[in-house]
């Protein structure tokens, strides 16, 4: 036998372990694809860039400089830049959180815990908002309550009444909160419902055995133990409608209301990057520090939820002569949280002329019309237009390979945070694969704009290459494949893959024949979630594409910007399709899959 | 050298702050039997994976029939699927997503057997285990003592001479254990493989093995055949966590008070005449005596305590009778017909012979 210094033979057999390499792999592209980045968008807002030019007389491209840092925190501009954009980010935020969370939380007690008829219908159907991408309901809004003040034609409300609405109506803070509760309530719906029926309802009942009131039972008992939950939802709708994007750049921007999001959008475009970028610092900050105090929340006070499962189910509390007012409320949520915005956007395509809603010009023309130079400026219909069948053959070529990639590399990170657990390279894995999810989409966005805009070592500059808008799909979601492969495979436990291991299989025959059969449900529906979110996905990637790697949510933004309102609801309409044949698609593998 | 089959030297396993296995010596020779035993806790199952390879040691050596497997001064260590060691898990996992057969014939592909030897021998081993007509079957559709003897199944056919067995009837009722127990045992005897067998039930530890290691927090505290574990206890652990009931203390002192040179064991209440003779009078010890080492008796006499009857537990052909003696509990096992009543005066019969003595301050059990 060969004598090799021992040390080397121990680092040499704690290297050989599958794992360990693995995690090694995974840090590598995590470094990649997630901190380098960062580390570029700190730098370049401290660099003089070239359109800075434009700015200053001073600047000089390449060198060091705390220009943009002063423009954002102290300068003539600060108020416009940074506090009203702040100011409007937080109350819309908040305000939506508390919204979304009082009517989720309120439907989601009503169908676990009341007698309202058609509970499991309505479970089914509350969830629909949030399947619909959110700057739709920002699109129906507008078809509805648009007025011909602030430029282009008038809504419906206006077509049909004559009142021209007024511009607090139809633009701003009112609407933006209103779209987005109304898209973000099925949140809390879910993860409120998921509480309420993971209690042991035996804790309920034995209050109620004590002789406790019903109302007492709700205020003592129950919503002590959904408060998690509760605390939860509100947080996360809260960091998520602070990186929107879509929403408040159409209800907002048009009345110069900004938020931080569209703030960073704007200062992008305007060439002025290295102030988008600190934006965006600001942006991860806030909501970095929202996840942490929601972590440390939930950690204290989930010590003492029992989720027993299987308790009996409480009875009923009945709602009396309140039932039908009640069912009727619901109803009216749904209509319009789901069929009038469908109806409206579906309405819009049919119009020939905008603002002009009446029967009689109604036309399949913007779906399926020839070019014609009278309309659209001669662009054709969208069913026979190359541009936007192509941005659709990008659109799920996206999806398709953004979600692919996610879901395989879901499950190395599964695989090796799971093997590894307890050891602090596992744990750095895990925490790296987790980053993407405190940087709001707008600002990942521009994380990718400020490193890839420049080649960069051996990499050229990809800008503008299909491969970048995946790769940044691709890193958002990890999150979210990786949680799911990781918690599928903490259920399997490391013993089915030793007892291979035992049996004289090989790593790669373990990966095959073990692993990967064992884990890729998990992947699966890892791989369902990511395909819908990078389908109606807009925040995230509208800083990086270009006219060659457009998408359809894209294509969407830009028909509405230049007020081709017909074409930007058709556009929507193949979107929402397109999720739903997803959403259908994937029930389906589900039910296959499974073992 | 003896054929020993699995050598075990040094051996720690620190996990963070947490001492798992502490500085473990042991050998095995080839075709025994050997039980690990020991309260939930105390490493049994750390040292079985690092015997499989699947727990890298901290420290010491590991050979597998005179092969080192694992050094850490040498910086070797040979990865599980090199060790050809069959191993059972507490939990037995089966692979779900596989048919039984498939289960069983894993270790043969791997072996890249033809697949009509391959459906021989799982067919061969699916009637040995009484388990014909399943194999179709998925885990997930057995009972517990099928899918364990599809575990055991699974290990057996590639035929190791290693066999190590982490709990494996712990999931199983009374009544199956039993039988699962004379299997194991039964299988044992014929192939003849070395095993190393986990548990923290001593009367599995009691009936199976060949010689059994007591270990507590990481320690192995006695390794003996198990008579000698039960009757000679190294230590007051062992003592105390060997049998059922638990085995009498008492504390006191030694004095030279026996006729021919006997020492004798003495309480501020009573004194015992013991068969030891080498321990200095005055010594602080603890005496101990077997539950069914104590019988009734009539009259006071030499080695009798005098008691009052607390409980009576009678289960099945044996009577477990508490009694006590001032502030003292004693534990008797009896056998034969029991017409007491609580609260009745006996006396205690404690046969010198049978009391052991251990140093108080050691807790070591002191040499006759
Ligand atoms: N992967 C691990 N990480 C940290 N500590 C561990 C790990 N595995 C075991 N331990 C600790 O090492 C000690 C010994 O564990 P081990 O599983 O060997 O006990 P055991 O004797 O098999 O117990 P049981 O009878 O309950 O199965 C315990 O204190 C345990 O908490
Ligand atoms: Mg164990």
């Amino acid at each position: 036998m060969k004598r090799t210094h021992p040390s080397f033979s121990r680092f040499k057999n704690y290297i050989r372990r599958p794992h360990i390499v693995i995690s090694l792999i995974l840090l590598a592209i995590l470094l990649f694809i997630v901190l380098v980045p960062f580390a570029r968008m700190i730098r370049d807002s401290f660099i003089w860039q070239f359109a800075d030019t434009r700015l200053s007389r001073n600047a000089l491209p390449g060198e060091f400089t705390l220009f943009h840092w002063k423009r954002v925190f102290s300068s003539a501009l600060t108020q416009n830049i940074l506090v009203r954009p702040l100011f409007n980010s937080l109350t819309t935020s908040l305000s939506v959180s508390a919204c979304a969370m009082f009517i989720g939380s309120m439907l989601a007690w009503l169908v676990a815990r009341t007698d309202i008829p058609f509970r499991k219908t309505i479970a089914t159907v509350a969830v629909l908002p949030y399947v619909i991408p959110s700057y739709i309901h920002a699109l129906a809004w507008i078809n509805l309550f648009k007025n011909d003040r602030i430029g282009g034609a008038a809504g419906v409300f206006q077509y049909l009444t004559g009142i021209v609405p007024p511009d607090w109506l139809s633009y701003g803070y009112l609407p933006i909160v209103v779209t987005l509760s109304i898209h973000y309530f099925p949140f809390t719906f879910l993860l409120v419902s998921a509480a309420l029926t993971s209690i042991d309802s035996r804790l309920e009942e034995s209050g109620e055995i004590l002789g406790a009131s019903r109302t007492h039972i709700l205020r003592r008992i129950t919503f002590p133990l959904v408060l998690p939950a509760l605390l939860s939802s509100f947080i996360l709708t809260f960091s998520r409608v602070l990186g929107t994007f879509g929403t408040p750049y159409f209800l907002g921007t048009p009345v110069r209301y900004f938020t931080l999001s569209t703030q960073i959008y704007s200062n992008i475009t305007n060439r002025i990057p290295s102030v988008g970028y600190i934006l965006a610092f600001v942006l991860i900050a806030i909501s970095s520090a929202v996840i942490y105090i929601n972590q440390k929340m939930i950690g204290k006070s989930k010590s003492y939820v029992t989720i027993g499962g299987k308790g009996f189910r409480v009875t009923d509390t009945p709602l009396g002569r309140m039932q039908y007012p009640l069912l009727a409320l619901i109803v009216l949520l749904f209509l319009a949280s789901v069929v009038l915005p469908l109806v409206l956007i579906v309405w819009q395509t049919l119009a020939l002329y905008p603002g002009d809603y009446s029967l009689r010009h109604l036309t399949l023309l913007f779906w399926i019309g020839e070019a014609n130079t009278a309309f659209a400026e001669g662009e054709a219909g969208v069913l026979r237009n190359p541009a936007i069948l192509g941005a659709a053959w990008n659109s799920i070529k996206l999806a398709l390979s953004a979600s692919a990639l996610a879901g395989f590399l879901g499950i190395f990170i599964g695989y090796a945070v799971v093997k590894g657990r307890n050891t602090k390279l596992a744990s750095m894995v895990e925490q790296m694969s987790f980053l993407p999810y405190l940087v709001p989409g707008i600002a990942f966005g521009a994380l990718y704009l400020a490193l890839f805009s420049h080649s960069f070592g051996p990499i050229p500059a990809l800008y503008g290459t299909f491969f970048l808008v995946a790769l940044v799909c691709v890193a958002k979601n990890l999150p979210f494949t990786g949680r799911a492969v990781i918690t599928s495979m903490l259920q399997i436990g490391s013993e089915l893959e030793e007892a291979s291991e035992t049996l004289g299989a090989r790593w790669s025959m373990r990966f095959r024949k073990i692993i990967l059969p064992l884990s890729i449900q998990g992947a699966i529906s890892g791989f369902v979630l990511v395909f819908i979110t990078v389908m109606r996905e807009l925040s995230l990637i509208i800083l990086l594409v270009t006219p060659q790697t457009r998408t359809l949510t894209t294509m969407t933004f830009r028909y509405q910007e230049q007020g081709y309102t017909q074409f930007s609801s058709a556009i929507s309409v193949m979107i929402i399709v397109i999720v739903i044949f997803g959403e259908l698609f994937s029930k389906k593998l589900g039910k296959k899959g499974s073992i | 050298m003896a054929a020993d089959i699995i050598e075990v030297k040094n051996l720690t396993k620190v996990f963070g702050n947490v001492v798992a296995v502490d500085n473990v010596t042991f050998s095995i020779a080839e075709k025994d039997f050997l039980i690990l035993l020991g309260p939930s806790g105390c490493g049994k199952t750390t040292i079985l994976r690092m015997i499989a390879g699947l727990e890298i040691p901290t420290q010491g050596e590991i050979y597998l029939k005179d092969r080192l497997v694992f050094s850490s001064s040498k910086g070797v260590f040979v990865p599980a699927r090199q060790r050809e060691v069959g191993l059972v898990f507490q939990s037995y996992a089966l692979w779900p997503h596989m048919t039984v057969f498939e289960n069983i014939a894993f270790g043969l592909k791997v072996k890249r057997e033809g697949s009509e030897v391959i459906r021989k021998k799982v067919d061969d081993i699916l009637a040995y285990m009484q388990l014909e007509g399943m194999k179709d079957r998925y885990p997930q559709e057995m009972s517990g003592g099928q899918q364990q003897r599809v575990a055991l199944a699974r290990m057996l056919v590639s035929h190791p001479d290693i066999l190590l067995m982490d709990e494996p009837l712990s999931n199983l009722d009374a009544k199956l254990r039993l039988e699962m127990r004379a299997e194991i045992k039964n299988i044992h005897s014929q192939i003849g493989a070395t095993t190393v067998y986990v548990t923290h039930d001593q009367v599995e530890g009691q009936t199976m093995a060949s010689n059994i290691a007591v270990i507590n927090k990481g320690i192995i505290e006695q390794l003996a055949p198990p008579k000698t574990i039960y009757n000679r206890p190294a230590n007051l652990f062992v003592a105390d966590f060997i049998g059922s009931p638990a085995i009498n203390l008492m504390e006191g002192r030694t004095s030279s008070e026996g006729d021919d040179g006997r020492v004798c064991f003495k309480t501020g209440e009573f004194t015992l005449v013991t068969a030891y003779r080498n321990i200095q009078p005055g010594r602080e010890v603890v005496a101990a005596i077997r539950p069914e080492s104590i019988s009734i008796v009539k009259e006071e006499s030499a080695n009798t305590i005098p008691g009052e009857v607390r409980t009576i537990l009678p289960s099945g052909p044996e009577t477990v009778l508490r009694v006590r003696h001032a502030n003292l509990v004693f534990s008797l096992l009896l056998t034969q017909e029991v017409n007491l009543s609580p609260g009745q005066k006996i006396h205690l019969y404690l046969p010198a012979e049978n009391i052991l003595v251990f140093d108080k301050q050691t807790g070591n059990l002191l040499p006759l």
